[in-house]
């Protein structure tokens, strides 16, 4: 039990997705403009996440790695090179049936989240977190952990620097500096600051 | 003539992925503080944005509408694939050190972007030339980055010293800032300052 909480502690704050590995950086710096919409996308992520990441696991343990067949009476397979295709078509068929879920069940959250559920395919902290998990070797419980924990911590950082912009319009910044260059900035010393989580042993 | 120029050459200033489009911005971050992976992680890029623009510009009429997300997405890893094993196969440490950035090509949105934007409205030969403009804006910004947070950062470029540390005897105290992920983002901040005051079209009015 301890093992899952420092693991979710860990993948929260000091593994955070968006600002120490620069994972889903795209929508991290266009759809921070506003809190409400970024709150929507932060769930929408952390939901993908956790469901996503345990699959992928389930399929990289029990069909692609290496005599990962073996319980199907075939011995030395070794289908990781076609993992990339497999993951990116897990995560884009799971995109589309939870918005067509939430189309028929939860009309209200649909509705909040508009566009950004189809482009959660493309968001690289989504694949990140698969590919993270093939790399360290999770087990399954450690990747629904995992997922989860990834997906908040991203959601976390995106409603923070939402939160910051909204203030920003009151600055006064040099011309050129508006908008995406401030953005850049204002990343870069939140990324500073998550950096001071790093001195934390688990 | 000037709209094949146009093509090839707006992408690196007029219209730069990451400094105006803000596409592919993840990578841009966290494989630039050594110039040579950045190298290898430019080539690779570009070999994907030309592979997957062509692919997708030839079958561009006979994918429905519905489906061209997942077919564009399925050309694209084809191709991760092939650079992702081939890296490991010819240059393995390299490979290790862009650990799985490498396969986040696949949702590095510059690809998909002008996928959408570009190859599924031009002939494969612009869309071909496309591909390379985009490729090199994208490799422009990542080389000046991680010139200077080599440079500054451990004092030496590809791995020849230029500045002496003081560690090795010579003069440089190197700014350990630099090597640490945030000092991307404030490069790159200072980029786009530089950018928009020189082409001050680009700058945005409100935030």
């Amino acid at each position: 039990m301890e093992h899952y909480l420092s693991l979710l502690v860990k993948s929260i704050f000091i593994e955070n997705m968006a600002l120490a590995f620069f994972l889903g950086m795209c929508t991290f710096l266009a759809v921070s403009k506003k809190v409400d919409t970024a709150i929507g996308l932060g769930v929408a992520v952390v939901v993908v996440q956790t469901i996503t990441v345990p699959i992928n696991n389930l399929i990289y343990q029990y069909l692609l790695k290496e005599n990962a067949l073996s319980w199907l009476g075939v011995e030395g397979t070794d289908l990781t090179f076609i993992g990339l295709i497999c993951y990116i078509g897990v995560i884009a068929a799971m995109v589309q049936v939870l918005e067509m879920f939430l189309d028929r069940h939860v009309p209200a959250l649909y509705n909040a989240l508009g566009i950004f559920l189809p482009l959660i395919t493309v968001n690289c902290a989504i694949l990140g977190g698969s590919l993270f998990m093939v790399e360290r070797d999770y087990g399954f419980g450690e990747s629904i952990v995992f997922g989860f924990g990834s997906g908040a911590g991203w959601a976390l950082a995106l409603t923070a620097l939402a939160g910051i912009r909204e203030k920003m319009k009151y600055a006064d910044a040099p011309k050129g500096l508006r908008g995406l260059g401030l953005t850049f900035m204002i990343a870069g010393l939140m990324a500073m600051a998550f950096m001071a989580f790093s001195g934390i042993q688990l | 003539m000037s709209k094949t120029r146009d093509v090839l050459f707006d992408p690196i200033f007029n219209k730069n992925p990451i400094g105006l489009q803000i596409l592919g911005i993840c990578s841009a971050l966290a494989v630039t503080s050594k110039l040579e992976t950045v190298v290898v992680m430019c080539l690779a890029v570009t070999f994907v944005l030309v592979g997957s623009n062509v692919s997708i510009s030839l079958i561009r009429k006979q994918v429905p509408d519905s489906i061209r997300i997942i077919a564009e997405i399925t050309i694209i890893a084809t191709l991760v694939i092939i650079v992702d094993q081939f890296l490991k196969a010819y240059a393995f440490a390299i490979s290790k050190q862009l650990s799985v950035f490498v396969g986040l090509i696949i949702t590095n949105c510059i690809v998909l972007g002008r996928a959408e934007a570009f190859a599924m409205k031009n002939s494969p030969g612009l869309s071909a030339l496309d591909g390379i403009g985009n490729g090199l804006g994208y490799s422009v910004v990542l080389l000046i980055v991680a010139f200077f947070r080599e440079l500054l950062g451990a004092g030496k470029l590809l791995g020849f010293t230029l500045l002496p540390s003081i560690n090795d005897g010579g003069w440089y105290m190197p700014n350990g800032l630099m090597l640490l992920p945030p000092s991307a983002f404030f490069i790159i901040g200072l980029l786009i300052w530089g950018l928009r005051t020189w082409k001050t079209d680009q700058a945005e009015e409100e935030n």
